[in-house]
């Protein structure tokens, strides 16, 4: 039988995988974006399994919201991302530093 | 080993080796495939928890829209031949070091001994005519009304932010300025030049 500790603990793993890729990436925006959505995963897997071991529906509920939201962030960010590269040339994170003081 | 075990140890691996791989590749095209392999695996983990709206609105939602985003913003950008990443190396022992001490803390607050079968036992199954996602909208639109509302103007901000962010102004095509058109007075339309008037010519040509 499944516990609910199997599936929290896959949801951990993928959350440390996807901030090993914050973490790590100096190099691509874009693979800086795809861990944040790795983790937002992560966190409504969460949701899910103590929404059905729990008999609670409003976890779900509260999952479609994030996934509102992550889907509006994702166009944004990469709208954002698109004037960056017009603007800029190059989408690498180091070179990013114009507000630095 | 149920078969239901045999399906979840498959799927979490699958989407563990494909996490990884989002975060190792160098190539960002084939992160973006991979990060799409680890939302179907995790759609199917979450049909195992019987959530199938979400499983199936991970699907079309995440990958079918989402993810294609991603791809044509990565493929428009050509940044697809990025070198080889600069400091991967040098950074991975210590954020190995870290990131698998936080995801043990983790572990260790969720493991077995909290969130095990005897704390929380498997839930009673749902009876046959059961479904999902009517039970998710019975919910959703009465409840949660007001918030879905508001997840609808979030949507509606990030379309008119997105499109007015990536806009460009072009200049090839004539349009009316209405305020313009309006405000003109008839001094700037319309010259009117005083001359003399030319002298009589007598037409027979006499004196």
């Amino acid at each position: 039988m499944l516990s609910l500790s199997d599936f929290l603990i896959v949801a951990a793993i993928l959350f440390g995988i996807g901030m090993a890729g914050i973490i790590i990436n100096r190099k691509n925006i874009i693979t800086l974006l795809m861990s944040v959505e790795l983790i937002l995963l992560a966190v409504n897997t969460n949701f899910v399994a103590f929404s059905y071991y729990l008999h609670n529906i409003v976890g779900q509920v509260f999952v479609f919201f994030i996934l509102t939201v992550a889907a509006a962030e994702a166009a944004i960010g990469l709208a954002i991302m698109v004037v960056l590269f017009r603007r800029r040339g190059t989408i690498e994170v180091q070179e990013l530093d114009q507000l630095k003081g | 080993m149920t078969v239901l075990q045999l399906i979840f140890y498959a799927f979490s691996a699958v989407a563990i080796f494909s996490g990884l791989m989002v975060v190792g590749s160098s190539n960002p095209v084939r992160g973006a495939l991979f990060l799409v392999l680890s939302f179907f695996c995790m759609a199917g983990l979450w049909i195992l928890l019987q959530a199938e709206f979400l499983a199936l609105i991970l699907v079309l939602v995440y990958v079918g829209a989402v993810m294609t985003l991603f791809l044509f913003v990565v493929m428009m950008l050509s940044v697809n031949r990025v070198s080889v990443q600069e400091g991967f190396v040098r950074y991975l022992p210590v954020c190995a070091l870290i990131v698998l001490m936080i995801v043990g803390l983790m572990i260790m607050v969720v493991g077995p001994e909290r969130f095990g079968l005897t704390q929380i036992p498997m839930p009673a199954a749902f009876p046959a005519d059961y479904s999902n996602m009517v039970s998710l909208g019975e919910v959703l639109y009465t409840d949660y009304v007001f918030p879905f509302e508001v997840a609808a103007v979030i949507l509606l901000t990030a379309i008119i932010a997105a499109i007015s962010l990536t806009h460009r102004q072009s200049k090839k095509h004539k349009s009316q300025n209405i305020s313009k058109q309006i405000a003109v007075k008839a001094g700037d339309r319309l010259r009117i030049v005083k001359m003399p008037s030319e002298p009589k010519i007598n037409p027979t040509g006499g004196q």
